[in-house]
């Protein structure tokens, strides 16, 4: 295999740069998404969504609509009705908000009705001629609106019981030499997944199947049986291949019942694209944070006080919590710590879970903060960060599994030319243009949960590996495809996997970055018992070259079954098997999980082992540099150069892995300056609802983004060592923009995304 | 959307007689309208911002002129069909008024500009949010509905030669570079053709911004003439936006300038981005002409060309930034080595 960039060599505990093995069938347009999967008799659906966030629908004019040439159904709340059960606020279901349920709207863009035609310019047609008549209210857009609600989180959420501290704050505040007091915030973002939100259903007399690119079949398929009122074994969920999904597809939203109902009114297949303006507002995104930090110092630069207080937007009936202070109060070595979260309520859809939800805000603030402080105490922001890393968590002592987080800022900062940096603000200059440099950490929980997968063996060295789990782009098929063949001893191309259908075993929701953390564990137990059954027909067989050997001896290699001085062909190891094939059916329980945890799974429940569980904190960090470039006049901002090192316990492949976390780090450039949704104020409604003015970074904005994969290995995270690098890359990112913008101009800008707009005068 | 006839013409005649019977309206709003590369009409046909039940394809127009770029001594003249990336990508052009193509590089992206033309970039329409999403009251779509951008969000709304009834954006860059050339527009028509200064295509938004330009229904643009003076050579285009490529500017500039040693003799200045119309910054170019140039001089011909300014709540950077990008490339031009 050879290295590049784009394949680093491994090094210690790292798997090699296996090129993915859809990759081909990708960049040949042959990977078949869910809306692409070809369906016969196929009737159309589009969504109409309301132009209004908060009221009543009066009344739905439909005669126009339904006289457009081709149209079959058009479903509104009058249809919907009785015939289906409400959705579920959840781990599975993104909203509590029936949309087609009754005639209340609770949010701006919420579907009012579905039209069926035969073909899609049909029913776009009639979905432009529909007009509707509202009762409308005053809706509250955001925090600082009329008529929000505030609350505690730890009080109204199952999943946010307590707000983390330890020691006592006030007294270490008020006791303190340096003290920064400050507030950030960061704005609504939408997942924008390039692959278009879908459903496409059809019943086959009783049975339904769904195709719909999602990160969690099971959950899905247990919650549609729910809403239609059948029983789950009726309904089929596929999803081989999703494009894009960052947390977008995890939880199901009330379409997919919906138009799976239409398909049963009309006895036929319906599809229904979701367009991008109404993926705004039909799916889930990450609401807007306000964060309220104060820390303080001794002047050594040892923290002896932390506060950090967070208040977030969501709907008015669901109380969807972020969270991050679980994970700001245990960063540092902090003397003392306090956190308070609190929601508020407004007339907004219920936010959800978006890449690293509760580390991209909260870390986001820590780290601005963290810049801040080591600027009032004339402190280099990497030693500040050197003398504060912690060996426990300052909330309840437990030690780290593993924590090398000062190995990447080391090795990142050597790689990026910390050291040429000088400190002061705006002494760094090219021409007509500043630079600025600034450094984050970056950290998640490695989180781990059940897993279901069964190997299938044949005698002729080909392996199957079929689990439901979801391959969203990360490479989690590439990998369990060169798990399994180094554990089985073949050629990864011998290894076949399957995925994404809930006609497999059943794999957690493919988020909290503990896919390939999960999903590994469980190929590795599964592959081991394949080992053992091979291994036991082989020694105690009468004959052949392995008969009485120790069974723990004899490994999987090249085919063969293989002892220190002896070996034996698969194929005739099979006959000592008496069959052909063996199908291996394995179930991984982390600890920590419940002993139901997999038969769990299979009720759509999942129970994810989080990074806090457990006698240790399990997490993922890393240390991101950037060098940002400002026009004195002008003010644009350009960010030539990124250079992150991450540790993450075992790296299976260093390609898919290097991939991931570049990904992270240029979506973290994205948020902190480009990224946001906006509103109009007044009615709580979006203005910017396509891409042209959501602003994603184009080619041209990314130039330099090297990504630096540090050794580590830790025996304790799960089987397979593995923390979980999908989410980590693009937390810290933004404040380390932020501090460079800082370090270029003066000018410290807490509210995302950092624009000309703040820079100029 | 609206099922629609689709029609190819062969002649420019033929083109403009299926446009006939219409020509009390806004071409924008008539039943029958022409496309060309498409890039703009077929996306606000699809979002319902406009409605024609009948579209005129010009693309396949036999007479030649219409595709040809023609550089006479003292004239360049662009048909009307010519691709945006045909007039990128000339040298000739480049080296005698280089804003021209720059305009042009730095907008939409390459597969856009390899599609679409000249005339169809001079005549796209707003890009304002509010307009573009046809649930909201829009005065320039829906005359007399009211302007939700007026008190909304209007960061990348205009700040000159607004109107009480609408303050969107004229985003075309090319156009900014014509304007500051003054340029000719030749336009067939149903009775006569005519010749009219580019600065006169386009009206500014007062109580009707549903017409956009002096055209009817029944004309079409068929080409851009330029005059181009010999000192257009010390000219550029700037253009400041969110990210480095593909998106509209929120400040602009075509700015070309004849020097004799340290003095102005001449200058040429057209804003983009922040204006309702393509812009000349003509109290601008007064404030330079004849002065011995300065950077102290370039921002007072900034000041003046933003004098005038009406900025709304989210909009009002746009000032300082227009003014900003003006004095870079003042200086970058005087810079230039020729
Ligand atoms: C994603 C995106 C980004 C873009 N970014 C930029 C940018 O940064 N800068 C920029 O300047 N532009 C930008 N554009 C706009 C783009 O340049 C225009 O869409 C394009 O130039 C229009 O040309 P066309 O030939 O496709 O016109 P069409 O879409 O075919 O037509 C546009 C209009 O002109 C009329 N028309 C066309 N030809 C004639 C004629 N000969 N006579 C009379 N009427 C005519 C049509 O009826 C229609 O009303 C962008 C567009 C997109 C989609
Ligand atoms: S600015 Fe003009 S185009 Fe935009 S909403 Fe107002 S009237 Fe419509």
């Amino acid at each position: 295999m050879t290295t590049s960039e784009a394949a680093p060599l491994p090094r210690e505990n790292m798997g090699q740069p296996l090129a993915r093995v859809d990759g081909r069938l990708k960049v040949m347009g042959r990977a078949n998404y869910p809306a692409d999967i070809p369906v016969n008799n196929l009737a159309h659906g589009l969504l109409v969504a309301s132009g209004i966030a908060r009221g009543r629908v009066q009344e739905l004019h439909l005669d126009e609509a339904h006289a457009v040439k081709g149209v079959l159904d058009i479903l509104t709340h009058d249809h919907i009705r009785g015939e289906l059960e409400p959705p579920e606020f959840g781990t599975s279901g993104s909203s509590s908000i029936g949309p087609l349920h009754d005639d209340k709207i609770w949010h701006d863009g919420q579907i009012i009705a579905l039209v069926i035609a035969e073909t899609i310019e049909a029913a776009r047609e009639a979905a432009m001629r529909i007009t509707v008549d509202y009762k409308e209210e005053q809706p509250s857009t955001s925090f600082g609106s009329e008529g929000t609600e505030t609350v505690a989180a730890s009080e109204v959420s199952q999943q946010f019981k307590e707000d983390v501290k330890a020691g006592d704050f006030e007294t270490a505040f008020d006791a303190a030499e340096v003290k920064i007091d400050v507030e950030y915030g960061m704005p609504t973002h939408h997942h924008n997944p390039i692959e278009m939100f879908s459903t496409t259903a059809y019943w086959q007399g009783e049975e339904l199947t769904v195709h719909e690119p999602t990160q969690n079949v099971y959950g899905w398929k247990v919650e549609i049986a729910r809403q239609l009122k059948i029983e789950p074994d009726r309904v089929r969920v596929i999803s081989p291949y999703i494009g894009g999904a960052f947390g977008s597809k995890g939880p199901i939203t009330p379409r997919t019942a919906i138009v799976a109902l239409a398909a049963r009114r009309l006895g036929r297949p319906v599809r229904c694209v979701v367009t991008r303006s109404q993926s705004f507002t039909t799916q889930t995104y990450r609401a807007e944070t306000r964060h309220h930090i104060q820390m303080a110092a001794a002047r050594d630069g040892r923290i002896t006080a932390f506060k950090h207080e967070g208040w977030e937007v969501t709907s008015r009936p669901d109380p969807y919590v972020v969270g991050g202070t679980k994970t700001t109060g245990r960063l540092y070595n902090y003397g003392s710590v306090l956190t308070k979260v609190f929601l508020v309520k407004t007339d907004r859809p219920t936010p959800s879970y978006m890449r690293a939800p509760a580390e991209t805000p909260y870390i986001y603030a820590l780290e601005n903060a963290m810049d801040e402080m080591a600027v009032a105490l004339n402190m280099d922001p990497v030693e500040f960060r050197r003398v504060n890393d912690a060996s426990q968590d300052a909330i309840e002592g437990k030690p780290f599994s593993s924590r090398s987080l000062m190995q990447c800022y080391d090795e990142a900062a050597s790689e990026f030319g910390w050291s040429k940096r000088n400190p002061q603000v705006g002494s760094m200059r090219d021409g007509d243009w500043l630079i600025g440099m600034g450094c984050a950490t970056a950290v998640h929980p490695a989180n781990v949960a059940p897993c279901a997968v069964r190997i299938t063996l044949r005698d002729d060295g080909h392996a199957r590996v079929q689990t439901a789990s979801h391959e969203i782009g990360t490479g989690v098929q590439t990998v369990a495809a060169q798990l399994a063949a180094e554990h089985l001893g073949l050629h990864p191309s011998m290894v076949q996997v399957e995925m994404g259908d809930t006609r497999l075993p059943p794999a957690p929701v493919t988020g909290g970055s503990s896919t390939t953390a999960s999903v590994c564990s469980a190929i590795i137990k599964a592959c081991e018992e394949i080992r053992e059954k091979l291994a036991r027909a082989a020694v105690t067989a009468n004959d052949g070259p392995l008969a009485g050997r120790d069974p723990a001896s004899v490994l999987l290699k090249n085919g063969r079954l293989v002892a220190a001085d002896a070996s034996q062909a698969l194929k005739d190891v099979f006959k000592h098997v008496g069959s052909g094939v063996i199908e291996q059916y394995t179930e991984f329980r982390p600890d920590g999980a419940s002993p139901d945890a997999v038969s769990n799974l299979y009720q759509g429940k999942m129970e994810m082992v989080s990074g806090e569980k457990g006698d240790m904190i399990k997490y993922a960090f890393g240390a991101e540099f950037v060098e940002v470039r400002i026009h004195r006049r002008t003010r644009e901002i350009r960010v030539p150069r990124v250079v992150g090192a991450f540790s993450g316990g075992r790296i299976m492949n260093t390609r898919t892995a290097r991939s991931q976390l570049m990904g992270g780090m240029i979506w973290g450039i994205s948020s902190a300056l480009h990224e946001a949704t906006e509103f109009d104020w007044r009615s709580a409604r979006v203005v910017n609802r396509d891409l042209q003015d959501y602003l994603v970074p184009v080619n041209a904005d990314i130039q330099d983004v090297k990504v630096i994969l540090v050794p580590e290995t830790d025996t304790h995270v799960n089987l397979a060592g593995v923390k979980g690098l999908g989410e980590l890359g693009n937390v810290g990112t933004a404040a380390a923009i932020a501090s460079a913008v800082h370090h270029a101009t003066g000018k410290r800008i807490r509210e995302l995304p950092i624009r000309i707009d703040n820079l100029l005068g | 959307m609206l099922p629609f006839d689709y029609e190819r013409a062969s002649t420019v005649r033929e083109a403009l007689a299926a446009c006939a019977g219409s020509s009390e309206m806004p071409p924008t709003g008539a039943p029958s309208q022409f496309i060309a590369g498409g890039t703009n009409m077929s996306d606000y046909m699809r979002l319902g911002v406009t409605r024609p039940s009948h579209l005129m394809d010009i693309n396949l127009i036999q007479d030649a002129s219409l595709r040809t770029i023609e550089i006479g001594s003292l004239e360049i003249r662009l048909g009307a069909l010519v691709r945006m990336s045909e007039v990128e990508d000339h040298q000739e052009i480049s080296r005698r008024c280089p804003m021209l193509p720059e305009s042009l590089k730095v907008a939409a992206s390459r597969q856009i500009r390899n599609m679409a033309t000249l005339a169809g970039n001079v005549l796209q329409r707003t890009r304002c949010e509010y307009f573009r999403e046809i649930s909201w009251p829009c005065n320039k779509r829906n005359p007399g509905s009211g302007c939700s951008a007026m008190d909304g969000f209007n960061r990348q709304h205009a700040v000159l030669g607004v109107s009480d009834a609408c303050i969107a954006t004229y985003h075309g860059d090319f156009a900014q570079a014509l304007i500051a050339l003054d340029a000719t527009v030749e336009i067939a028509g149903q009775g006569a053709n005519r010749r009219i200064r580019f600065a006169e295509l386009h009206l500014q938004p007062g109580d009707n911004p549903e017409v956009e330009t002096v055209l009817r229904p029944d004309e079409m643009i068929t080409a851009i003439v330029i005059s181009v003076p010999g000192w257009a050579a010390r000219s550029k285009y700037l253009k400041i936006r969110d990210r480095e490529s593909y998106a509209f500017a929120l400040a602009s500039t075509a700015v070309a300038l004849d020097l004799d040693g340290d003095i102005v003799r001449d200058v040429r200045i057209g804003l983009g981005g922040v204006a309702s119309v393509p812009w000349r910054a003509v109290p601008a170019e007064d404030v330079l002409r004849g002065k011995i140039f300065s950077e102290d001089l370039a921002s007072k011909a900034a000041d003046a060309a933003f004098a005038n300014a009406k900025p709304r709540e989210h909009n009002a950077f746009k000032v300082a930034l227009g003014k900003q990008t003006l004095v870079r490339a003042l200086m970058e031009v005087r810079e230039m080595k020729l």
